[in-house]
């Protein structure tokens, strides 16, 4: 499912970070390691399709990223990966339920509002759907923004430091959601983060 | 989930800075609708009013007067001119048709204009019902006059000395209305007509005593008879008697060049183009008019440049969201068109209201003021120039949006992902 060899990135032509090769089929999930610095997000956004002009390669469902013109990537990217971020960055003009659509409806996917319902009644915000994500907890926002990214049925989950925000309690909930909602939908799972407290949940490990 | 819905959903997450941005937007496309509408109203009022009417010759003042008074029928006249001297000035070979008007009273504040069958011509005025005026003291009225002050066929009233309200009454002398006149959307809805004798006759028998009307009866009667060109009823050559004006119609394009400047120099005659006098008259009110739509447009301005600055603070709380929207496969130029749309859904509300407002003024206007009522101005009227205000506005929208737009299209993802 992701396959990277000799692949490096450089921000400035005198800076340029350069990742160890690696390969994950497709269900198989692992944590990217690393300390602040070492490029683990640069990793997450390349993997997504976020950042543009790698050398060497990387394939993501079969498909080199580089060659991909800006506007397939965006398309690319909107029915093959889903995104969880630290901060759950959820669109605060509209609600918990119209969240989760934007996902379909910004990859050009049909909107199948039932699947939406479904999808947040697992994660247990079935009655929270209609709520502003202004009045929603911390731990309920991650959770759609978990919702949301597994909206288009994506091969490929990137999550970055979904858990250092949160508790220990919290931090493993999250961490299990992550793992359940993967393993459902048959996606690979990367998580890139320095909390400690992830590395017994995952053993596939890279460090960076 | 649409464009035009999410693009809703911004706007009203911050609800108080739109419904500013509209208000303010709305109030300058208002104001524009308002001057239009009226402008443009009065513009076809005063040229209904004044066609084919090429010449009015009356008492030396001012020629704006002359032609306020015995066109639009709103200031006082300037005086009366012999009869004599007018059917002199009427023999001429430019003149294809000169018409006599008597004016001097009213009634409830509607002039009455004594005049002949040659008014009804140069008007084309068409009976809506009834009969037109014959015998003395008999009128037909305008459409307005007869719903204003509900009079029908054979209501009889008694004038007032003056063009005014609470003038000296003309006592036991009753008008009775023989026809009503149809609508004719001109100054002529808001006339009592009736005969030139009719106004002499009551003017008259205020003044003078009852010999005179003898003579006159006994004139009427000789054999001797030669009709006045100007009021076929009575004799030529009349010089006890006076009119106030006459509308004059030219028999050619040299009448205009040769008529009025023989008049005004050869005679005691002055004689003014409606033409002239109405440009004359809109350039003065132009001033005005040209201050408000100043303002107007510094009113739009202002709330575009509101509407651009909404848009650029809001994209700096929203750099997340744009980015967010990206990961999720939003194209760089999708979020280009959302922000460009939401400037122009504001400016396509503002207008929208704007224009409703506008109207809305005028209607009011229109049923409350007694003026606006008479002029026959109203809100109901739609022209084509208010679609270019709309396309105006959407397009005045877009500009507005154009850098915030331009902003959200060069969002850098990686960074602001990556910048927590």
């Amino acid at each position: 499912m992701i396959a990277i060899s000799k692949l490096s990135f450089s921000y400035t032509p005198d800076r340029s970070i350069t990742f160890p090769d690696f390969a994950l089929d497709r269900g198989e999930h692992c944590l990217l390691l690393g300390e602040s610095g070492s490029g683990k997000t640069t990793l997450l956004h390349l993997l997504g399709g976020l950042l543009r002009g790698y050398t060497g390669s990387l394939q993501v469902a079969g498909t080199e990223l580089n060659s991909l013109s800006e506007g397939a990537l965006d398309k690319f990217r909107g029915q093959n990966i889903g995104f969880v971020f630290q901060k759950n960055h959820l669109i605060s003009a509209l609600s918990v339920e119209k969240n989760v659509i934007m996902s379909p409806y910004l990859a050009g996917i049909n909107i199948d509002s039932h699947h939406a319902h479904e999808v947040l009644k697992s994660l247990g915000l079935g009655d929270k759907m209609k709520s502003s994500v202004k009045e929603i907890s911390q731990g309920q926002a991650q959770r759609v923004a978990i919702a949301r990214a597994v909206m288009n049925h994506p091969v490929v989950i990137l999550a970055d430091e979904p858990t250092s925000a949160l508790d220990d309690k919290n931090c493993a909930l999250v961490i299990k959601l992550l793992l359940d909602v993967a393993t459902r939908n048959n996606a690979t799972l990367v998580v890139a983060t320095h909390d400690q407290r992830l590395k017994d949940k995952i053993k596939n490990q890279i460090i960076l | 989930m649409n464009v035009l819905l999410l693009v809703w959903s911004y706007l009203k997450a911050k609800p108080l800075n739109t419904v500013l941005n509209i208000v303010l937007f709305a109030l300058g496309i208002a104001v524009i609708t308002v001057l239009l509408l009226f402008n443009n109203q009065l513009e076809e009022k005063i040229s209904s009013n004044a066609k084919g009417i090429d010449l009015v010759v009356g008492a030396k003042g001012s020629p704006l007067q002359l032609i306020l008074c015995n066109i639009f029928h709103v200031d006082f006249p300037t005086g009366n001119i012999n009869l004599k001297e007018a059917e002199q000035i009427s023999r001429s070979r430019l003149i294809k048709k000169a018409v006599p008007l008597a004016l001097g009273d009213s009634y409830q504040s509607y002039r009455i204009v004594g005049t002949t069958a040659d008014y009804v011509e140069l008007y084309h005025l068409e009976l809506a019902q009834g009969a037109w005026w014959n015998n003395e003291l008999e009128t037909t009225i305008g459409a307005t006059v007869a719903r204003e002050l509900r009079l029908g066929i054979g209501s009889a009233f008694q004038s007032t000395h003056g063009l005014v309200e609470g003038g000296s009454g003309h006592e036991e002398q009753k008008f009775v209305v023989r026809g009503i006149l149809k609508q004719t959307n001109s100054v002529v809805d808001n006339l009592i007509l009736t005969s030139v004798e009719t106004v002499w006759h009551v003017h008259e028998h205020a003044a003078a005593d009852s010999s005179e009307r003898n003579h006159e009866a006994h004139v009427l009667h000789d054999s001797s008879f030669v009709a006045s060109r100007l009021v076929p009823t009575h004799p030529a050559g009349d010089s006890t008697k006076e009119v106030t004006s006459l509308l004059i119609q030219y028999r050619s394009p040299m009448a205009a060049i040769q008529l009025p400047r023989m008049i005004n120099a050869e005679s005691k005659l002055q004689a003014a183009s409606p033409a002239f006098e109405t440009a004359r008259l809109f350039s003065i009110l132009g001033v005005g008019v040209e201050i408000l739509t100043g303002f107007a447009y510094v009113l739009i301005f202002i709330s575009a440049l509101s509407v651009f600055i909404a848009l650029y603070n809001s994209l700096k709380e929203r750099r997340y969201d744009l980015a967010i929207m990206r990961s999720m496969g939003a194209s760089k130029i999708r979020l280009f068109v959302n922000i460009v749309l939401e400037g122009v859904v504001l400016t396509a509300l503002g207008s929208i209201a704007g224009l409703l407002l506008g109207h809305g003024i005028l209607i009011v206007l229109g049923t409350a003021v007694e003026e606006m009522r008479k002029a026959g101005l109203t809100g109901i009227v739609f022209y084509s120039t208010e679609w270019i205000i709309l396309a105006g506005s959407l397009l005045l929208g877009m500009i507005c949006a154009l850098i915030p737009a331009l902003q959200a299209y060069r969002t850098d993802i990686s960074r602001v992902l990556a910048s927590n």
